[in-house]
């Protein structure tokens, strides 16, 4: 293992992560210390139009995978209508490969509940929500400590810092189940119903939590807002690239040397990131990876260049999602990966749609039939027509993200199925697992 | 039939109380966890008792307990222990760690041993993959597991030790912890401070640290333009030499465009030409900053102006609505007779 080079370490940028270092940055006291709240002392002093105008002016892109820009939508709420306006967090981390909020919310949780502040002010909401994700206990406990402490300081609750205005914010634990990452389903899970998705339009922007106009940001996004209002909009871009702008928080895991979190400017390489990590582990060669979570079609070693913004992912065939890079080696098997990831995709579909519901329900026992050596040509047709049917045709982007592994692990490494077909591969799983596969 | 304590009623009404007076379904979730914490489960008492609080009926409870992962149908043990057997984790370790779980308590996913202590489940994702394979008990997390390291933690929770957990608070039992996703804070003196931040977590920070990295140009005071000049000072600022040219001039938005233009243009952003608002629309064309009595006359407003949930429907679906669009269908004459009508309207 050998020390990245002086120009790859000059591409780290921390900025969401640069309080993680101070142990006792969770606690308000340290927080301010750090710039704490300097954010919200500026903006509250600010019209509310200008923050949308500085927001857009940034290219801050939504961290969550889709990379809508921030203020565009956060100018789509209707101003003036006479209804309430509500600000919605997701914080249901859960995108297989996904782990950059949990620790943002555990280490800083003051520095979202400064931007929930901050784009409340912005958006004219009184209410705000966090919705986190049920199982995310600590980041809960930090977090709920966190807003206790600032309403006691008066950063939350009536006549913020003596502007007139007034934000109530809750901390909701979700209960358990993938889909409520997607927006629509969230509120849906917020207003106290089963998580399922929503027909849309009507968008959230006009008819959102309790049909009334809201935002639904992720964590990273509105983590990033203090930042902006603090440094400006030109600093923001002078990381990152012309349309993915600013610093992101890449999270590698798998077969490399030091896995772990990894703050850079968009843009940067996946060689460049495992250089950082200290290089693949001894043994391990690069085979297949995710750019940003499971859901995002692989790429393999040939895109070890990419750039990893939301353009360059694209132009190479897959999503940039929420850059949780999972990196597999020469010794991991793409099919049982596929597999393992499509049993996921089985036990999260909300049932709503049946391509969804349904064709995970399938493809999962297709996979095992192959893994168990028993297997045919015809199935590996079988699995493309049923991503054809699911692709576009579910309800939400859940099923599209299920197709993802199985079309490009099928694009990739068709050989890997075939030797499990024809004998060359011993079976994974034992014919135990087979019942109803026929 | 389990009766609820005192405590627990008085919970219900808090968690109640976090939501806007006509919402009180958005309650469900942290009192679904509330029952949970009493029982150990969501019982049929339990979903009864959401269902009274709420003035809900035990169907629409029952259809939303079963529908998320996290609330148990069956007596869970003190200690749930959930094992990550998604891609990552699996291919690191996690099936075996799963595998040898199960063959060592003599259950399987979501069942609890016989001693009534430890309920095991395989997990999906956690959310832990750069610490993988992980498994969480009452879901803090164990880091960097093997199935030597899986066995010696059950055992010592069977034989009522507490061990430590990577990175978040000492355990509590699956009760307590259900009460802090009900939304209460944890009570316990010192634990929200538990836990230090994972090496993974911080390795690029580190990195960067080391070598003296750090974003560049970053000016706490570059000041926020201001799109209407003139209307509101900009924020004071110190007199300071900025660090980098970086710092944008305090000048009017570039375009000069009028806040009714650009508002339309906001609203439609691919219309050509911008689009006047509605009739009756406000748009804020002064640089007031709206008051706090504004905003909540307009909460109070919108409040009532949108219907509250009702039987299976999200917010804003009107059945009104419904029936009005079934007779102008009908009177326009494409409708193919109001027995079908209905039947379609269910």
């Amino acid at each position: 293992m050998t020390m990245p080079a002086a120009e790859i370490l000059g591409k780290l940028t921390p900025v969401l992560t640069k309080r993680w270092l101070s142990p006792d940055a969770w606690r308000i006291g340290t927080y301010e210390k750090l710039d704490g709240y300097a954010a919200l002392r500026k903006a509250i002093k600010a019209h509310p139009d200008d923050l949308i105008q500085l927001i857009k002016d940034s290219g801050l892109r939504g961290r969550g995978g889709a990379g809508f820009p921030t203020g565009l939508k956060w100018g789509f709420i209707p101003q003036g209508d006479g209804k309430p306006h509500y600000l919605v967090v997701n914080a249901d981390e859960g995108e297989p490969g996904t782990c950059k909020d949990l620790p943002l919310m555990t280490h800083d949780p003051h520095s979202l509940v400064e931007g929930v502040i901050i784009a409340s002010y912005a958006i004219r909401a009184s209410r705000a929500y966090i919705y986190i994700r049920g199982e995310a206990v600590h980041a809960a406990r930090r977090l709920r400590n966190a807003v206790n402490e600032a309403y006691a300081k008066g950063y939350l609750g009536r006549d913020i810092l003596g502007s007139g205005f007034d934000l109530d914010l809750v901390v909701h634990s979700g209960a358990g189940a993938y889909i409520c990452g997607e927006e629509t389903a969230l509120l849906d899970s917020l207003e106290g119903f089963r998580g399922q998705p929503r027909l849309r339009p009507p968008f959230p922007a006009t008819h959102g939590l309790y049909a009334s106009p809201t935002v639904v940001n992720n964590v990273g996004t509105i983590a990033s807002v203090p930042y902006i209002v603090l440094g400006g909009a030109d600093w923001w871009k002078s990381m990152g690239t012309e349309k993915s702008a600013g610093p992101m928080i890449y999270s590698l895991s798998g077969r490399i040397a030091n896995p772990g979190q990894y703050e850079c400017g968009l843009g940067i390489t996946l060689r460049e990131l495992i250089e950082l990590a200290g290089g693949m582990q001894p043994g391990h060669n690069l085979k297949f990876w995710t750019p940003g979570g499971s859901s995002t079609p692989l790429l393999t070693a040939e895109h070890l260049d990419v750039p990893l913004d939301f353009e360059g992912v694209a132009a190479a065939g897959s999503i940039l999602g929420t850059t949780a890079t999972q990196i597999f080696s020469d010794q991991d098997c793409p099919v049982y990966a596929t597999y393992r990831w499509l049993e996921f995709y089985h036990h999260e579909s909300c049932g709503k749609c049946t391509p969804c519901r349904e064709g995970n329900y399938w493809m999962v026992r297709v996979y095992r039939r192959i893994l168990s050596g028993q297997g045919t040509q015809a199935d590996l047709d079988t699995l493309l027509d049923t991503c054809d049917n699911i692709l576009g045709r579910s309800f939400c982007g859940l099923g599209d993200g299920a197709t993802s592994p199985v079309t490009s692990s099928l694009k990739y490494f068709k050989q890997d199925y075939l030797d499990y077909i024809e004998g060359r591969t011993a079976p994974k799983l034992s014919d135990k697992q087979l019942v109803g596969a026929h | 039939m389990t009766v609820f304590t005192d405590e627990t009623r008085t919970r219900a009404r808090e968690i109640i109380a976090r939501y806007p007076a006509d919402r009180s379904r958005s309650a469900l979730l942290p009192l679904l966890h509330l029952v949970q914490a009493e029982e150990g489960y969501v019982s049929p008492a339990g979903v009864a008792f959401c269902a009274e609080v709420l003035g809900l009926n035990k169907a629409q409870v029952g259809a939303v307990a079963s529908f998320y992962t996290m609330y148990k149908r069956r007596p869970t043990g003190d200690w749930l222990v959930s094992v990550c057997t998604n891609t990552m984790c699996n291919v690191l370790g996690g099936q075996e760690v799963y595998d040898t779980l199960a063959e060592h308590l003599g259950v399987g996913h979501d069942e609890t041993t016989a001693d009534g202590k430890v309920t095991l489940e395989h997990a999906e994702c956690l959310a832990a993959c750069d610490y993988g394979p992980v498994l969480t008990v009452n879901y803090d997390f164990f880091d960097g597991v093997d199935p030597q390291t899986a066995v010696g933690l059950v055992d010592e929770l069977r034989a009522g030790g507490r061990p430590t957990p990577s990175r978040g608070a000492r355990l509590c039992t699956l009760k307590e912890m259900a009460i802090q996703l009900a939304g209460f804070a944890d009570e316990r003196e010192g634990a929200v401070a538990d836990g230090v931040p994972g090496e993974p977590s911080l390795r690029g920070l580190r990195l960067a640290q080391q070598h003296g990295v750090s974003a560049p140009g970053f000016d706490p005071n570059t000041p926020i333009r201001s799109g209407k000049a003139g209307d509101k000072p900009a924020p004071a600022t110190p007199a300071k030499a900025t660090p980098t040219g970086s710092t944008a001039p305090d000048v009017p938005a570039p375009d000069r465009k009028s806040p009714e233009v650009r508002a339309a243009e906001t609203r439609q952003p691919d219309a050509k030409t911008a689009v006047p608002d509605a009739p009756g629309t406000k748009v804020p064309v002064d640089g007031a900053a709206p008051s706090s009595g504004d905003a909540q006359a307009a909460q109070d407003a919108g409040a009532a102006a949108n219907r509250p949930a009702g039987d299976g429907k999200p917010a804003g679906d009107d059945a009104q609505a419904q029936e009005r669009n079934l007779r102008e269908a009908e009177s326009s004459g494409h409708g193919r007779g109001s027995a079908n009508d209905k039947g379609a309207q269910k």
